[in-house]
């Protein structure tokens, strides 16, 4: 049962600021509540204040310049972010997540933004908002803060967001030349929460050989979306080969840290891992090839 | 608890209401509406059985505050039939055996629904995605997919 609480509707940005600078740890956010929900739902989560943000249209768009490259909304849906030509002609891999998001109704309601502050490590976007080098900005009344999204989760839905601070931005800068990226996520059941996900972009010369940048992403492998350092570090300054690409995805896999639940055991995830940033990253080795 | 005002149209015709916050859409349309055609099956959001039609979009009744409605426009599954004639979606399922028990379908069909406003020539892949989230504990999946596609055969597509 959902516990009362008071509850407002600020128009502005500015408005939600003062109301939670003057709640403080007593308001919670709320947007398209399809995290939310079901917390509050269980009693998990029983604000005294909800500020409710979705009918905030200053923060809900996706821009694309090719000085800033795609800025997104905090407040976009997952279904327009999906459904978006700009999103899909330029960052395709995105497009692709989000069509594998939970199924069109939480889509439709559900925001970004709300996804990310959740901060639950089997979220879809994160992986791949780290893939892409994303950055998140943040704001309240004292002013503005940007963060790279990896930096973003702090532990198992905990992030770096502040209680008077709303997530007002996900900027994606335009893809180097010669980069492809890749995603996908393993569930028993399409749509279902992630058991492993994994997102790899690489980035290769100009004379299209060696690797020049990669980054690899995963998700639901620890208490936060992490990268593979390690086994991003192999695949730099080289010119990558199937058996370079294996190593990686071994290394990757040691570097996660899963557990057993009753999705999987420790091990299968691992297991997923080693076959998985494998394919992965074959993807966007031949995405970046083509690019 | 203080009540705040609300005012939404479903299935064309305007209302007001003074909620509780807490008041989910589901809770507002089977309990002050009494129209229970829209289902509850499972409390946690992972059924979509609640599917409603919102500004054109499907989403789940249970998930979502009434008071995020203000303004709004709303369709439930009463609201597809015209002047007595049941819908064309809805007469496909009767005719496809699209259903067994019939718990999900109103769910189904407000899903479908959806998909046919937007795109009225689906493939059986896209039928499938736009139900995705709409468990049949009956199984009848292959019959849904098939009364949806006949649907829109009839609606005019194809």
């Amino acid at each position: 049962m959902i516990r009362d609480f008071e509850y407002f509707t600020p128009r502005t940005a500015e408005e939600a600021f003062a109301l939670l600078s003057h709640y403080g740890d007593e308001s919670k956010v709320i947007a398209g509540g399809q995290s939310l929900l079901i917390l509050m739902r269980q009693g998990l989560v029983a604000p005294k204040y909800l500020v409710d943000i979705k009918g905030i249209s200053s923060l809900d768009y996706i821009n694309f310049d090719m000085k800033e490259g795609l800025r997104i909304g905090a407040l976009a849906s997952h279904r327009a972010i999906e459904t978006s030509r700009v999103v899909r002609n330029g960052f395709g891999v995105l497009a692709e997540m989000e069509q594998r998001l939970a199924s069109v109704q939480t889509r439709n309601w559900g925001t970004i933004g709300g996804n990310l502050c959740h901060g639950d490590p089997t979220g879809d976007p994160a992986p791949v908002l780290i893939a892409l080098r994303g950055e998140l900005k943040m704001a309240s009344l004292i002013g503005e803060r940007t963060m790279v999204v990896e930096d973003f989760f702090k532990n198992y839905f905990e992030t770096a967001l502040r209680n008077d601070e709303l997530l007002t931005e996900i900027k994606v800068p335009s893809p180097l030349p010669h980069t492809g990226t890749a995603f996908t996520k393993f569930s028993l059941i399409v749509g279902d929460y992630a058991i492993v996900s994994i997102a790899v972009s690489i980035t290769l010369n100009s004379n299209g050989g060696e690797c020049c940048d990669a980054r690899i992403a995963l998700g639901s492998v620890a208490p936060v979306p992490m990268r593979a350092k390690q086994a991003e570090n192999l695949l730099l300054g080289k010119e990558i080969t199937d058996n370079i690409i294996e190593d990686a995805a071994q290394i990757a896999s040691r570097e996660a840290e899963p557990i057993t639940d009753t999705q999987a055991s420790e091990e299968y995830r691992r297991e997923l891992l080693r076959v998985l940033v494998r394919r992965v990253a074959n993807d966007a080795l031949q995405r970046a090839k083509k690019a | 608890m203080q009540l705040k005002e609300l005012k939404l149209t479903i299935n064309g015709r305007p209302y007001n209401f003074d909620v509780e916050p807490k008041t989910t859409l589901v809770e507002l349309l089977r309990g002050n509406l009494g129209l229970t055609g829209t289902k509850t099956g499972c409390s946690d959001g992972s059924c979509s059985a609640c599917t409603v039609i919102v500004e054109g979009k499907a989403v789940k009744s249970c998930s979502i505050l009434a008071l995020q409605l203000n303004g709004k426009n709303v369709l439930t599954i009463e609201g597809l039939e015209h002047e007595g004639k049941l819908h064309p979606i809805q007469e496909s399922f009767i005719e496809g055996h699209g259903m067994q028990c019939g718990y999900c379908t109103p769910g189904m069909i407000m899903s479908a629904k959806a998909l046919l406003e937007e795109n009225l020539n689906p493939t059986e892949q896209e039928v499938r995605e736009a139900i995705l989230g709409n468990l049949c504990r009956c199984g009848t999946y292959p019959k849904i997919v098939r009364s949806i596609l006949a649907a829109a055969k009839e609606m005019g597509g194809m």
